[in-house]
């Protein structure tokens, strides 16, 4: 029983609870890094493995934290994740780190990984947690690379940078902020008619 | 176990508890990080300066100076040179004049002063639009590059400011601003090499006002 019951927490942030066309969080960072699938794939991925290691790590500490300052003390755990990723991407991925630039510490306040603390980590064990953390990560990250092949594909005539389209038949809208929402609009409305087919 | 009730006390010792063991490994990465970020640095501008002046033979990391500008500014300029004769010099050059945010590019000049090759280094400029400068001036494609041009004639500017460089189709401000860039990056590199410009006077002004 309890096999199945992970296996469905794991799945349930691919699809059912998909962080970004389900619940809508994180909106900043999924606007803001997808102008190419290779950035909103990096972006997902970092803040995967913030999410599963604060959500582990939270649960793990969750009966020595009082109720009256869990905030304050999750979001310093989710910070001591995300300095020092950021610390690594800048000393060993600089290219990445150059794409992503302040996003990268702004994950602290993504309200996806407080999200989860909160609503998840908080009150479910440590293996629970970190299949949490990596289904509702995986989620982001596909949602993420998603978008931005789309955009990138309809803006760029590229996708990971790889040209299919002439660039002249480039829509420059959706490489630019009005075409985060407009795509991430259809995407969602697309998401939601084959939820409610299925 | 049972829950840490919110007494004072316990509030107390679990966020000192927390936020001591986060300090702690935050300054454990800043030790671990701060040398390969320094060196991945490092090798990013050499990387560049390699790109941007003709061959050269000793570090201009190291013999790197400052040169003041008619603005009240001053630009890191990187001399290049080959069995100790100066073969030209890369110039970090900046300006506020971009769309959005500084644009910063990395300017190679030999020693005659014509251009070498440039670099931009960072920039926020439109996606798509104004980002295209790093290719754009170095297609040779009409009269768009500014690759192998001597700004010992005079500064740089765009056709349509009655210079000689066509600009980024629907990105003026960008381009005026690249331009604006070389050209201090020039004025700095011919100001402080006045003795090697063969009768070049210092270039005060920028093109575009």
């Amino acid at each position: 029983m309890n096999k199945t019951a992970n296996i469905r927490i794991l799945l349930n942030g691919i699809i059912r609870e998909n962080p970004i066309f389900v619940l809508l969080l994180g909106m900043c960072p999924t606007l803001g890094t997808t102008s190419s699938a290779a950035n909103g794939m990096g972006m997902g991925l970092a803040t995967m493995f913030v999410l599963t290691c604060t959500n582990m790590v939270i649960s793990g500490l969750k009966n020595l934290i009082p109720d009256a300052v869990r905030i304050p003390a999750y979001v310093v755990i989710i910070a001591t994740f995300v300095t020092p990723l950021q610390m690594f991407i800048e000393a060993f991925l600089p290219e990445l780190n150059k794409s992503l630039g302040l996003f990268i510490p702004l994950i602290v306040v993504n309200c996806l990984v407080l999200g989860r603390a909160e609503a998840f980590a908080g009150k479910h064990g440590l293996l629970q947690s970190g299949l949490d953390g990596i289904g509702m990560g995986l989620g982001f990250t596909l949602a993420l690379t998603l978008l931005g092949a789309v955009r990138e594909l309809l803006g760029s005539g590229k996708i990971f940078a790889l040209t299919l389209l002439p660039e002249q038949y480039g829509a420059l809208v959706f490489v630019l902020a009005p075409g985060a929402f407009i795509a991430l609009g259809l995407l969602i409305a697309l998401i939601n008619k084959l939820r409610k087919a299925a | 176990m049972k829950k840490l009730a919110s007494s004072f006390p316990n509030m107390f010792l679990s966020l000192l508890g927390v936020c001591a063991i986060s300090g702690l490994i935050v300054t454990g990465a800043n030790i671990y990080t701060s040398g390969p970020i320094a060196r991945s640095k490092a090798a990013a501008l050499e990387e560049a300066l390699r790109k941007v002046i003709p061959a050269f033979d000793n570090n201009p990391l190291q013999e790197m100076y400052r040169a003041g500008i008619a603005e009240g500014d001053s630009l890191s300029i990187y001399p290049a040179t080959k069995d100790g004769q100066p073969v030209g010099a890369a110039v970090e050059s900046i300006t506020r004049k971009g769309f959005s945010g500084e644009i910063k590019i990395l300017v190679g000049f030999d020693a005659e002063g014509r251009l070498v090759d440039y670099s931009v280094l960072q920039h926020a400029e439109t996606p798509g639009l104004g980002s295209k400068m790093d290719a754009w001036f170095r297609t040779d494609k009409n009269q768009q590059s500014v690759i192998g041009r001597s700004l010992a004639q005079g500064a740089l500017s765009l056709a349509k400011d009655g210079g000689d460089v066509d600009g980024i189709t629907a990105s003026t401000i960008t381009s005026r601003a690249f331009l604006d860039a070389l050209n201090r990056a020039y004025s700095a590199y011919a100001g402080a090499n006045i003795d090697s410009q063969t009768g070049a006077s210092k270039i005060n002004k920028t093109n575009n006002e």
